[in-house]
């Protein structure tokens, strides 16, 4: 019927561009050609973020998902495994221990088996000795004769009789697993599926949790300190606002370990706050204030880190409200505090809209101060994150935690302009 | 307790003002303003006006002398307490808040209940004719909309004075003269005084009761806008209203009414003496362009005539324009009302000019 439609629509038939081409086609064509005039000016930027951003963080998503090591290390298991029943209270039969015979053979051979044992041990500690001890020993078997193997492998291990392995096996067996995201939530696949971490293995919501609410500490605080520094810097005369802004930009200047460590000679509790405040008698010598190596270290010295990305975006906001704003409220009769309430401060909140969300992401995923002057207790996600990606090298997990890092940012970022519009938003 | 006449609702006493301690941007300022009174202060860029309105709102204060509003000394009330509304060059109107917030506010720091504040703002915005406009944001509205709106929410709560920074400057011309027409309205309908501002003199003749000519400080003069059109006191004002042709001389006659210049050039003219002192002295004398005429029968008898040769002829529809050489000068202008027995002159063609006695002035050099 496309036929009728073509003949309903304008009476006079499509406007012609000069050449005779429908106008449309033109627009279009002279169109693409600009777009991609503009495509290729940007084309190394682009290039270069692929590369460096968008190509690792979505190999990052990509690897808190991805489990291909227990069906290639174990191909026949996996498939023998299958009709097993995970609920019942048997090991698998014959049958599956002649295929992981097998694969671990063929495993030891390529040296793969160890890796698999660690990754395994990730769910079920214990796993990575099991399959290292297990895989010198079935190599030297022979596959035809030497059968059954079910009372072998049980020679080599007790484990293999428990019924906690063979369930580990069969759950990781798919290609794609949630567990990462499980345990990155202190939870794990059991027989029943996803359940809770027992009490005392879970830390990782915690962590989240002080992520979070010490990341809206940090802003908070940068609103408050920032907000008078803004507003003077917009209103002070140039010479003294300019001598200002240096001093705001200082710390952009000096290196992050440097600042850092300077919170720490400050802070200890042999440091120069303490010392000042035992010296005026403020607080007794043995007591000391602990305010560092604990959240309060970690608040103070990443609030000043983070501060001019709070000032910064506030002073161009209140540097583009006319001061006649001001004048206009008071002679409509308004005293200096409703003017400002009234009809200053709305207009500055897209500057702290915008100031919030670059500290608060920027805190969320804080690494380098926290590890620093955290201690135990001040420490966030990102050091968490930190520690599997160098030390356990459990990648998965360290993905996981980092996918979950960036849902909430986004979710943030979601939130925001929902309730307070993005485009409300100003850095300049 | 002195007679507070109705001259002196605002009263500006010998008020001084320097931003930097070295220059006085107001030098010596006077002025009385009667209630109800539409004055307009006329100068300009720079001349001080702004500053004025600034000292009498409240948000500069004077370096010396005093300013008195319904015979109260003004330093002493805070701006929020003065109850003047006041109209911004830009508007000022609050972005984030919609047009009836904007009304609403001044109603709102005066604690009005919720029903009379409705009822005020509704009458406001109906008064500037944008009733239908109350829940939109000024960047939603136009120029000459966001223009009423600032001059309904100056007047919303109804203060006895409204001051209006150059509220027309940003609006094309005939908006412009609309909004003149309704800012007087409103203000002789609700008997407000008004202190308005402007750097367009036609503004300041069409609106005002009175001007005060502002230079340099200084009020240059203080007069309703005929006597201001008409009988300027010294050059500066005859050449910054209106058009006005001016040509240089020394004084030769001097009666008490009547004065003859002899021109640069050796022509002599009759004028009428107004900043002149003695004989010998030397004056500028300014004659509006409207009352130079070229034909002859209209001369009195003896009356001095200047030679004239016609440089460029304009047509303008309701009056012609002859730019012609008098004198030496080539910019000398006479306008001639299109009339059916006027003649339209060639360029190159010589004529006589001349013109009465009184509607020349010698002013001050
Ligand atoms: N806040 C200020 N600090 C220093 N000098 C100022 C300030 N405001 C105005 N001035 C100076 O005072 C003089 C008068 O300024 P004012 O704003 O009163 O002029 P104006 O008559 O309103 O001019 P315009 O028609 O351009 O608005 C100018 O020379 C100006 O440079
Ligand atoms: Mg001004």
């Amino acid at each position: 019927m496309s036929d009728t439609t073509t003949d309903d629509s304008p009476q006079n038939g499509p406007v012609l561009a000069a050449d005779g081409t429908p106008l449309r086609r033109s627009l279009a064509r002279a169109l693409r050609r600009q777009k991609l005039r503009a495509l290729m000016l940007i084309a190394p930027l682009l290039i270069f973020i692929m590369v460096t951003f968008i190509l690792p963080v979505a190999d990052m998503l990509y690897r808190s998902v991805e489990n291909g090591i227990v069906s290639e290390t174990l191909p026949r298991t996996v498939v023998a495994l299958a009709d097993w029943d995970a609920g019942g209270d048997t090991p698998p039969d014959e049958a599956v221990f002649a295929a992981l015979a097998a694969d671990i053979q063929i495993a030891a051979e390529e040296k793969t088996h160890t890796k698999l044992g660690s990754r395994l041990n990730y769910e079920n500690p214990g796993m990575s000795s099991l399959f290292r001890k297990s895989g010198r020993q079935v190599q030297r078997w022979d596959l035809n004769t030497d059968g059954p193997f079910k009372e072998k492998f049980l020679d080599i291990d007790d484990d293999w009789g428990d019924i906690d392995v063979w369930r580990t096996i069969q759950t990781y067996s798919p290609a794609m697993t949630s567990g990462y995201y499980l345990a990155a939530v202190d939870m794990q696949l059991g027989a029943d599926g996803p359940e809770m971490r027992p009490e005392n293995e879970r830390i990782y919501l915690k962590l989240f949790g002080r992520t979070l609410m010490m990341s809206l500490a940090i802003t908070l605080s940068c609103i408050a300190l920032g907000y008078p520094v803004a507003w003077l810097l917009a209103n002070l005369p140039m010479r003294t606002s300019n001598l200002l802004m240096i001093l705001v930009l200082l710390p952009f200047w000096t290196s992050l370990l440097v600042r850092t460590s300077a919170w720490k000679i400050l802070l200890q509790q042999q440091g120069v706050i303490n010392d000042i405040l035992v010296w005026i008698g403020l607080v007794s010598d043995d007591a000391r204030l602990v305010m560092i190596n604990n959240q309060l270290g970690t608040i103070i010295a990443m609030t000043h880190i983070l501060l001019p990305f709070m000032i910064l975006p506030m002073y161009s906001v209140m540097q583009s409200i006319n001061p006649s704003y001001l004048r206009a409220a008071k002679s409509l009769g308004a005293t200096d505090w409703t003017a400002f309430w009234r009809v200053y401060f709305p207009q500055t909140v897209p500057g702290i809209g915008a100031g919030s969300i670059l500290v608060f992401i920027l805190a969320i995923g804080y690494y380098i101060t926290p590890a620093l002057v955290g201690g135990t207790t001040g420490t966030f996600i990102s050091n968490r994150i930190a520690f599997h990606i160098s030390t356990s090298l459990n990648w998965g997990l360290a993905a996981a935690l980092g996918g979950i890092l960036l849902a909430v940012v986004l979710v943030f970022y979601w939130a925001y302009d929902k309730f307070v519009g993005i485009d409300n938003v100003k850095l300049g | 307790m002195l007679d507070q006449g109705s001259d002196d609702f605002v009263v500006f006493d010998k008020v001084q003002k320097s931003y930097d301690g070295q220059t006085l941007v107001v030098k010596d300022l006077n002025l009385s303003i009667g209630k109800g009174e539409f004055l307009t202060m006329l100068g300009p860029s720079g001349s001080g006006k702004t500053t004025c309105l600034m000292m009498l709102a409240g948000f500069e204060t004077a370096t010396h002398g005093d300013i008195l509003l319904d015979g109260q000394g003004i330093n002493n009330i805070p701006p929020h307490k003065r109850g003047i509304g006041m109209v911004f060059q830009n508007y000022a109107l609050f972005p984030h808040m919609t047009v009836a917030e904007n009304l609403a506010f001044p109603l709102e720091v005066r604690k009005l209940g919720k029903s009379d504040r409705e009822a005020k703002v509704k009458r406001a915005l109906d008064m500037v004719q944008m009733g239908d406009f109350a829940n939109r944001r000024p960047a939603q509205l136009s120029g000459g909309q966001q223009q009423r709106i600032a001059l309904a929410r100056a007047l919303v709560f109804e203060p006895e004075l409204v001051l209006m920074d150059e509220p027309l400057g940003a609006l094309d011309k005939q908006l412009r003269e609309h909004m003149q027409f309704e800012i007087t309205r409103l203000a002789h309908e609700l008997g407000i005084t008004t202190v308005y501002v402007t750097h367009d003199q036609t503004e300041a003749l069409t609106m005002s009761d009175r001007v005060a000519v502002f230079n340099d400080g200084r009020i240059q003069q203080l007069d309703p806008p005929d006597t201001l059109y008409e009988e300027p006191k010294n050059s500066f004002v005859a050449q910054f209203i209106g058009e006005n042709n001016s040509l240089e001389g020394t004084v030769k006659e001097l009666n008490n009414d009547t004065a003859v210049v002899q021109l640069d050039d050796g022509s002599l003219i009759d004028c009428r003496p107004v900043n002149v002192k003695q004989v010998g002295d030397r004056t500028k004398v300014s004659i509006r362009p409207e009352r130079v005429e070229y034909r002859s029968e209209r001369f009195q008898e003896g009356a001095h005539l200047l030679k004239a040769e016609v440089l460029e002829f304009i047509y303008m529809g309701d009056v012609f324009r002859t730019r012609l050489r008098v004198a030496g000068r080539d910019d000398f202008i006479m306008k001639c009302r299109n009339a059916p027995d006027q003649i339209r002159l060639k360029p190159g063609e010589t004529v006589n000019i001349g013109w009465m006695p009184e509607d020349c002035r010698a002013l001050d050099a």
